[in-house]
């Protein structure tokens, strides 16, 4: 029979102000196992702490359970504090009565009992608890970074520049990310390149950093220090050590028709590419849907005309496999489909363009070498209207819920670069609210109201008809005179919603990373422990965490790359022996278990097995404990109950459940 | 039936097969009950008609550790239960020769007595010759009649069809006898409220006498040790201390067999009480193709089973669909 102590917090009146804590000291008190209980204002304080290492120490307790907090907050802190005191940290418990019970109750009455019946599920595991000991296991002084946008580069160089080797898989032929797309950045107005590439070329150039550019993480297995990843390296069908990047394929290639990603569709490139001028690395791609070569073997010509003799048609995709102590997720984000806002007329007008397409029309490398022109017949528009927030902010489930954070700010900065270059130009901006927090931003967009006199109505866009005259007309309200708006333009600017990159959900289950709704990362804690994945080792970075700009981005990267510095810096890290276990003799062999484990943990082998005196050879599950997380997926698949997870074992949660419906 | 036992006879006398495992005669004319048969000689007793609904596939598991190659007779549904074991690994398929035997629907003798059809002596029409339309009985009442169908099993009724999945031979026509949809059933306890479910589960559950003969005959329950019989855990001691412990019984073993269950109807057909217990695996079964696409167990042995077959869409947050 296990002494159990019980230590009911009060979280200052977090808890006590809607459980009262002397009422479950006095019932806990009487369950079979506890042998003392009290309360305290703050258990989490170095007093409680020391509360409770009395408490073992005099009441020679063998097991704990702290009502407070959820276990993600303290678990670790009681557990450690046990520990000091001689008892196995894996006897300790937490009844979460706060994040699950007094913050979201208000009757007192009720929320007490149910605090009770937390508790009383936790003494009920407590008396089944064994003591646990972790491993050990080494670190792989080397990280990964996935998605080479300006949040992977600044994570790498900083990783790198702790000294820590680490490589950057890019999914896409060269790094540079969403920002080698942009034209100019908000507040400063700085060319999005000159400050980018250098930082690009200061990775390439790094001899700790390695670059895997047209590459995709396909498998990873592992854990926290010791992760094992599949990189595949996309065919590029152009040899990286040969190639010189002289361009001459490019030029020739007589397949000039595919839309250019990089340009968002708005004009064509040849089947081998380097998506833009400043590409690293400069090696181009050949596009096998687009080849002429590849798809009827006949032509040949970037062949003949390759002086280096690079091009290589007969290349395969080649999977490289790599250790790594720390992944960086840092995969960025994509503009929403706009199929949801169709009243736009997107689809239907070439001059109705969303943001991302306007950063390519004013780039000085874009399709129109930087002239503002309408797509559909290459005049200077004189009206141009920008409708904020499509898709973003959306009440119903066509778009997202979230505010896309960055639109505001672009919106101004495209407004004023038109209103300055082409001051004969009469720009509308239909906004919700402008949202400008950060630093110099709203006197950012004060300088486009009052110094270049954009026009900013408050109001929703309802339609945009195309007329017969080419024109569109932008049918809207103002909301602040109350009245319809029918206004002509020549050129309609969406701000569409911007989401991760759907890559990243995939890649998040390989990772076994949280994920929310809206397919963005989540963090460990959302405050204290922002660039954290709640699954070790793997950190985030950039906008697949959150929308976010570029001055934010470029903080988090650096703040992840210190998160894996942290971690890399240690040679050992302690395992978790919450792990699976299958008991030989109840083993079906059936395969159920293999099936579900998302880590590959399991296997099996032919055993002989003595099964109370029949002695056979029988196909029985082994598990590999260091691959095992301990999520639980095969304890519950296992048919005959021969998997049971250590620390969550099938009788401890059973005893859970019946302590709670008692 | 004759080409069949000369087959098995054959098979037997040089020694593709150590034995055999089929059906014998009863001790009445619609009684068959599955049995071993190691020899020729053996064969004298062989039977295989109407009447012999068992699904033989689960015997295989304990026949594949003997010696040498086992032959077994299975009709187009049990081969779907036969996959699913050798998905499992519970069966070796090098060790067995399958005869798929033919199949025109199976017969369900507790029928007899809804029929009025008592004292029966010598059955004639469940040779599975011809169409098999017309049953005929003598009975120390006299001569009486059915149709074929009136006497099928309701699994039959609901036929998954004609074709066996896996076979070395096939031997005797089949055909399919489905009159109606799978489902209707399952539909039509969808459509009552709560409490009518309720009371109904009650009603048919409490009929339960934990014989066991329904686990004893399911291929899906195959473990070395039922949950049930193992002191590891709660769940027998638990089951006998509700008031209802048929409910907990075979509920939890309709959740041990989801996705896993070929709907062979076997659980049904053995439970002396009854009880349609079917009803709660092709509930399972309704709500996996529902929520997940189509799937039938044991239709091959390569495809991945929907509730467990871990993939990279299994990402959170794991809602699959709602349902109101």
């Amino acid at each position: 029979m296990q002494r159990i102590g019980v230590f009911v917090c009060h979280c200052g009146s977090n808890i006590a102000a809607t459980v009262d804590v002397k009422k479950v000291v006095e019932v806990i008190g009487m369950e079979p196992g506890v042998v003392y209980a009290e309360d305290y204002q703050y258990m989490c304080s170095e007093a409680g702490q020391e509360k409770i290492a009395a408490a073992i120490k005099e009441k020679n307790l063998t097991g704990v359970v702290v009502c407070s907090c959820s276990p993600r907050m303290h678990e670790t802190t009681f557990r450690k504090c046990a520990e000091k005191a001689g008892i196995n940290p894996y006897m300790v418990e937490i009844a979460n009565i706060r994040e699950q019970c007094s913050w979201i109750h208000k009757d007192m009455e009720e929320a007490t009992k149910k605090a009770v019946i937390l508790a009383r599920a936790a003494v009920a595991k407590v008396n089944l608890n064994t003591p646990l000991q972790p491993g050990e296991s080494r670190v792989t002084k080397r990280a990964l970074v996935i998605g080479g946008g300006i949040a992977g580069i600044q994570t790498a160089l900083d990783i790198a520049d702790a000294g820590y080797e680490v490589d950057i898989v890019e999914k896409t032929p060269s790094i540079g990310g969403r920002m080698s797309q942009l034209d100019k950045t908000f507040p400063t107005l700085d060319c999005s390149a000159c400050i980018l590439t250098p930082k690009m070329v200061d990775a390439a150039a790094h001899d700790k950093i390695k670059i895997y550019s047209y590459s995709e993480v396909e498998n990873v297995s592992g854990f926290v220090g010791d992760f094992t990843v599949d990189i595949r390296k996309k065919a590029r069908y152009v040899d990286m050590d040969k190639c010189t990047g002289c361009g001459a394929c490019q030029e020739k290639c007589p397949s000039k028709k595919t839309p250019s990603e990089f340009n968002r569709g708005l004009n064509t490139r040849s089947a081998i590419y380097t998506p833009f001028a400043q590409a690293i690395p400069n090696v181009p791609v050949i596009d096998p849907n687009a080849c002429i070569k590849l798809k009827t073997g006949k032509c040949g010509v970037c062949s003949k005309v390759c002086q280096a003799g690079a091009i290589d048609y007969e290349q395969k995709d080649e999977i490289i496999t790599e250790k790594y102590g720390a992944i960086v997720v840092a995969t960025g984000f994509d503009i929403i489909k706009l199929d949801n806002y169709d009243e736009y007329a997107y689809s239907q007008s070439k001059d109705v363009v969303t943001s991302l397409e306007l950063e390519r029309i004013m780039n000085a490398a874009g399709p129109t070498k930087g002239h503002l022109e309408r797509l559909s017949d290459g005049k200077a528009p004189k009206n141009i209207v920008f409708i904020q927030c499509v898709g973003s902010r959306c009440s119903d489930n066509r778009g997202k819920s979230y505010c896309s954070k960055i639109c505001c700010m672009y919106t101004a900065k495209h407004a004023m670069l038109i209103r300055d270059k082409y001051p004969d130009t009469n720009v509308t901006v239909f906004y919700i609210d402008v949202r400008t927090p950060g630093k110099n931003f709203d006197e950012f967009y004060r300088r486009a109201v009052e110094e270049y006199h954009v026009n900013y109505i408050k109001g929703q866009v309802g339609k945009v008809a195309p007329q017969p005259d080419g024109t569109l007309m932008v049918h809207g309200v103002d909301l602040i005179d109350g009245k319809q708006i029918k206004m002509e333009a020549d050129m309609v600017v969406l701000a569409a919603a911007i989401e991760p990159d759907p890559t990243v959900r995939k890649l998040a289950t390989m990772l076994t990373a949280s994920i929310d709704t809206n397919n963005f990362l989540t963090e460990a804690h959302a405050k204290l422990r922002p660039v954290e994945s709640p699954t070790a080792g793997v950190f985030l970075s950039g906008v697949s965490q959150g929308p976010k700009d570029i001055p934010e981005t470029v903080s988090q990267a650096g703040a992840a790359a210190v998160k894996v510095v942290g971690l890399l810096a240690k040679d050992k890290l302690l395992t978790n022996p919450c792990t699976a276990q299958s008991d030989e003799l109840l083993c079906n062999g059936c395969s159920t278990c293999a099936n579900v484990c998302p880590y590959g943990a399991i296997s099996y082998e032919d055993k002989l097995i003595n099964d109370h005196g029949i002695r056979e050879t029988r196909r029985v599950a082994q598990v590999n404990t260091a691959l095992c997380h301990g999520c639980g997926a095969c304890t519950v698949a296992c048919p005959s109950g021969a998997m049971d997870l250590q620390g969550f074992s099938n009788r401890q949660i059973i005893a859970e459940v019946d302590a709670i419906c008692r | 039936m004759q080409e069949l036992i000369t087959r098995i006879k054959e098979l037997l006398a040089d020694k593709t097969v150590d034995r055999a495992i089929g059906w014998r005669a009863g001790d009445l004319g619609y009684n068959p009950e599955p049995a071993y048969f190691n020899s020729v000689e053996d064969m004298d007793n062989f039977v295989y008609d109407g009447f012999c609904g068992a699904n033989l596939s689960k015997m295989m598991i304990e026949a594949a550790k003997l010696e040498g190659k086992t032959l077994v007779c299975l009709k187009p549904c049990d081969t779907y239960s036969f996959n699913q074991l050798i998905k499992e690994h519970r069966v070796d398929r090098e060790k067995t020769y399958i005869i798929g035997v033919g199949c025109k629907g199976k017969l369900d003798p507790r029928k007899l007595e809804e029929l009025g059809i008592r004292g029966v002596t010598t059955v004639k029409g469940a040779e599975l010759e011809g169409d098999c339309e017309t049953l005929k009985f003598d009975t120390v009442y006299g001569e009486k009649e059915c149709a074929y169908s009136d006497l099928m099993l309701e699994r039959c009724h609901v036929c998954k069809g004609k074709e066996h999945k896996v076979f070395d031979e096939v031997i005797g026509e089949s055909k399919d006898t489905s009159t109606g949809d799978r489902f209707d059933e399952v539909a039509a306890i969808e459509a009552m409220s709560p409490e009518e479910k309720f009371a109904f589960f009650q009603a048919e559950l409490s009929k339960c006498i934990r014989c066991n003969a329904c686990r004893n005959a399911c291929p899906a329950c195959s473990c070395r040790k039922c949950v049930f019989d193992s002191n590891k855990f709660d769940s027998a001691q638990k089951a006998n201390t509700v008031s209802f412990e048929e409910k907990m019984f075979h509920i939890i073993r309709a959740f041990h067999v989801a996705g896993r269950c070929t709907d062979c109807g076997e659980c049904s057909r053995v439970c002396p009480q009854g009880i349609p217990l079917h009803l709660f695996n092709r509930k399972f079964i309704k709500d996996i193709n529902e929520f997940y696409g189509e799937y039938q167990a044991g239709e091959d042995t390569e495809s991945k089973a929907p509730l467990t077959n871990f993939t990279f869409d299994d990402v959170e947050p794991s809602i699959v669909g709602e349902r109101g």
